[in-house]
C-alpha cells in the first residue's frame, strides 16, 4: 500500500490522532530538555522514540504523562487540551505510565501493588467503609495482570525484596491494571535477563495486536526496536530529529550521525 | 462476623492478640475490679488516649503526614462541649450542640490547612500546623471571658453522669452504678466503637490509598489518585475523631483548661504513644497508650517502693528516688525506640511470622 505521509506508516493514516503535541518545549534555567516538538500518535500503533542519553526522551514522557507542566506548547488527548492537567487527572483520562526508574510501593506486597491500580481504575479509592479485601472482583483483575506477566506466584511478596527483573515485570503488571488506552513504556527490558526479556516483548506485542491501543516506547535496544516499532521517532538534543518508517529512519544520515554511530556497537 | 468487625486485620502474632485481650478485658471491667477513683481515672484516660493515638497514627503512620496541630482538634472537642455545657445548660442538648460545633470548626480548620499546605513540602506542614495550634492555644488562653484563660472551667455535666446520680439503690457486683461509673462506659464504649471505625478506615479501599501515598506519593499520583485531596480527607478525619476524642475526655473531667488539652506535652505524649507502639499498625496506639499512661501514674509510686527497699544502700536509693521518675521514663523511652525501632506490635508482629 501507498504511504502518502512519511511520517504514519500503515492503514491507520485517515483515523484522527489520540495524542499529540504541539510545539512541546521545557527549560531547565538555560538548558531546552524538550524543544519545539510536535507529533501525532494513533491508535494501534507502536511509536518507538530513540536517541542518546539526555536527548530528552524521558522528560517528553513526562511531559505527556504529566509529571512535568511544558514551558511552552500543549498536549492534546483526543483534541482536547489537556496541558493544563495534572498527572493525576491524565492518567484517569487513559494516559499510562511505566517508569523507568522502577517506581513501586515498595513495603506493599506485590498483589498489592497492582491492586492499587486496578482500584485507582475502578474509582473506588474514596471508598471508606467497606473492606478492601471484600471487593473480590478488584483482587481477581489484579491476580489476572500479574499472571500476564509471570509474577502470580509471588503476589504475596513484598514489592522491595523482588529481584531486578521482577520490579520490572511488576512495574508492567501496574500500568496494564491502568487499563489505559495509552501505554507509555519506558525502557522496560532496562536491566533485564536475557530470558526475561522475551516475556516483556510478547506481552507489548499482544497489547499492539488488539488494535486499539496507542504505544510509545523509549527504548536503547535497537533489534527490539525494529522488532516491535511501526514507526519511530528520533530525539536528539531535545529536538525531534527524524520520524518515519523503521528502516527509512534508521537508514537517514542524520540519525545515523546522532544516534547509531555510537549507539550500535554500544546497544545492539 | 469476627473478621467483619475487625475489618479483616487481626493482630497476627499470638502475644500482641493475648495482650490486647487482657487490656479490652480490663478496661470493659475496670470499674468493678478497682474501688479507688484514681484508677478508674487512669483506665478512662487509657481509653480516650488510644483514640487520640490511633487518630493521630491515621495521619503519621498510615499517611507519612507529621502534624503537631493533631491536640488543637483534640482542645477544639474538649472547648466545644465544656463551654457549651457551661454556657447552655447542663444537658444533653449542649453536649449534642458543642459536640457538632466542635466536629464543624475541626473540620473547617483541617480543610483549609490541608488544601493550603499539604500540596507542598511535608515539613511545611509540619510547620504550618505548629503555628495554627500555638496560635490557638494561645488565643484559649486570651479569651478568658468566655474560656476561662489559664484556669479553664469546670462545669456540670447533665444529670445521669453526674457523680451523685444513682441509676438503681441496690449494688450490683458490690458497686454503686452511680453517675460516674455511667461516664466511664460512655467514654469506653465510644473508644471502642471509634476504634473499630479507625480500623474499618485503614483497611478499606481509602486506607489503602493512603498507604499507597506514604510509600510512594509519586506514584499514587500517576496512578490516577490526587494526592492533595486523599491527604486532605485524612486530615480531616483525624481532626474529627480527635475532636470525639476531647469532647470524651471534657465530659469525664468535667473541666476544660488549656494544660490539659492544649500544651505540648500532650502533643508529645501522642507522639510517644505511637512510635513506642508501633507505626500504622493502630494496635500499636493499643499498646503505647496503656503503656504511657500507667507508667505516667504508677512508675512514681512504684520508685517510692523500690527506693524504700534499698534505702540502706545510699547510692541506689537516690537514684530510684520518686523525684527521679521522669528520669527513667525516658530512659524506658530511648530503650524501647532503641529496641523496638518498629514498635512493640512491629517487633511482636516480627516474631510471629516464623512461627
Amino acid at each position: 500500500m501507498a504511504n502518502q505521509n512519511s511520517t504514519v506508516p500503515t492503514t491507520v493514516a485517515t483515523e484522527p490522532p489520540v495524542l499529540s503535541t504541539h510545539g512541546m518545549s521545557i527549560r531547565f534555567g538555560g538548558h531546552v530538555a524538550v524543544n519545539n516538538v510536535s507529533c501525532e500518535f494513533r491508535p494501534g500503533t507502536l511509536t518507538a522514540i530513540v536517541g542518546p542519553n539526555g536527548a530528552g526522551k524521558t522528560t517528553y514522557f513526562n511531559l505527556i504523562s504529566g509529571q512535568l507542566t511544558a514551558t511552552s506548547g500543549s498536549v492534546r488527548l483526543y483534541g482536547e487540551d489537556i496541558t493544563a492537567l495534572g498527572a493525576a487527572q491524565r492518567t484517569r483520562r487513559g494516559i499510562g505510565r511505566a517508569f523507568q526508574l522502577t517506581n513501586l510501593f515498595p513495603n506493599l506486597t506485590v498483589l498489592e501493588n497492582v491492586r492499587i491500580a486496578v482500584q485507582g481504575k475502578a474509582g473506588l479509592g474514596v471508598n471508606l467503609l467497606s473492606m478492601w479485601s471484600s471487593h473480590i472482583e478488584l483482587i481477581e483483575k489484579a491476580e489476572h495482570y500479574l499472571h500476564r506477566v509471570g509474577l502470580l506466584e509471588r503476589r504475596t511478596e513484598i514489592a522491595a525484596v523482588l529481584p531486578h527483573g521482577d520490579k520490572r515485570k511488576l512495574e508492567i503488571a501496574i500500568l496494564l491494571a491502568l487499563e489505559p488506552d495509552i501505554l507509555m513504556f519506558d525502557e522496560p527490558t532496562a536491566g533485564m535477563g536475557v530470558e526475561e526479556v522475551p516475556i516483556i516483548l510478547d506481552l507489548i506485542r499482544q497489547i499492539k495486536a488488539q488494535g486499539d491501543k496507542t504505544i510509545l516506547l523509549v527504548e536503547h535496544k535497537m533489534d527490539v526496536v525494529r522488532s516491535l516499532a511501526d514507526r519511530i521517532i528520533v530525539l536528539h538534543n531535545g529536538y525531534l530529529v527524524a520520524d518515519g518508517d523503521p528502516d527509512e529512519v534508521m537508514a537517514s544520515p542524520i540519525v545515523q550521525e546522532a544516534y547509531l554511530g555510537t549507539g550500535v556497537a554500544e546497544h545492539v | 462476623m469476627l473478621a467483619k468487625l475487625f475489618s479483616g486485620d487481626f493482630p497476627r502474632s499470638r502475644v500482641l492478640a493475648a495482650l490486647l485481650l487482657v487490656i479490652l478485658f480490663s478496661l470493659a471491667c475496670a470499674p468493678f475490679l478497682t474501688t479507688g477513683a484514681r484508677m478508674l481515672n487512669v483506665a478512662a484516660t487509657i481509653c480516650i488516649f488510644i483514640v487520640l493515638a490511633a487518630s493521630y497514627d491515621l495521619l503519621l503512620g498510615y499517611t507519612g503526614i507529621v502534624s503537631f496541630a493533631h491536640t488543637m482538634f483534640y482542645g477544639i472537642g474538649a472547648y466545644g462541649v465544656g463551654l457549651a455545657l457551661n454556657s447552655i445548660a447542663a444537658n444533653w442538648w449542649a453536649v449534642f450542640a458543642g459536640v457538632i460545633a466542635a466536629l464543624l470548626l475541626s473540620l473547617a480548620l483541617a480543610l483549609v490547612i490541608g488544601l493550603f499546605s499539604l500540596r507542598v513540602k511535608a515539613i511545611f506542614f509540619a510547620m504550618i500546623t505548629l503555628a495554627v495550634a500555638s496560635a490557638f492555644a494561645v488565643l484559649a488562653s486570651q479569651l478568658s471571658d468566655f474560656t476561662g484563660g489559664e484556669d479553664g472551667r469546670s462545669f456540670t455535666v447533665p444529670e445521669i453522669l453526674h457523680p451523685d446520680f444513682r441509676l438503681f439503690d441496690a449494688e450490683v457486683f458490690g458497686r454503686v452504678i452511680d453517675g460516674k461509673l455511667i461516664t466511664y462506659y460512655l467514654v469506653f464504649c465510644s473508644a471502642l466503637v471509634l476504634f473499630l471505625l479507625m480500623l474499618r478506615i485503614v483497611n478499606s479501599p481509602f486506607g489503602r490509598v493512603l498507604q499507597a501515598i506514604r510509600e510512594n506519593d509519586f506514584r499514587a499520583e500517576a496512578l490516577g489518585y490526587r494526592t492533595a485531596i486523599y491527604r486532605t480527607i485524612g486530615n480531616c478525619l483525624a481532626a474529627l475523631i480527635a475532636t470525639l476524642a476531647g469532647a470524651l475526655m471534657t465530659l469525664w473531667l468535667r473541666y476544660v483548661g488549656p494544660a490539659t488539652f492544649l500544651s505540648f506535652e500532650v502533643m508529645t505524649d501522642v507522639l510517644l504513644i505511637v512510635v513506642i507502639g508501633g507505626m500504622g499498625t493502630l494496635y500499636g496506639a493499643v499498646i503505647g497508650a496503656t503503656l504511657l499512661i500507667l507508667a505516667q501514674n504508677y512508675l512514681h509510686a512504684l520508685m517510692g517502693q523500690t527506693s524504700a527497699a534499698l534505702s540502706g544502700i545510699p547510692w541506689l536509693s537516690m537514684l530510684f528516688h520518686p523525684d527521679r521518675w521522669l528520669l527513667w521514663l525516658g530512659v524506658l523511652f530511648v530503650l524501647s525506640v532503641y529496641f523496638f525501632p518498629s514498635g512493640i506490635v512491629g517487633r511482636l508482629r516480627r516474631s510471629a511470622r516464623p512461627a
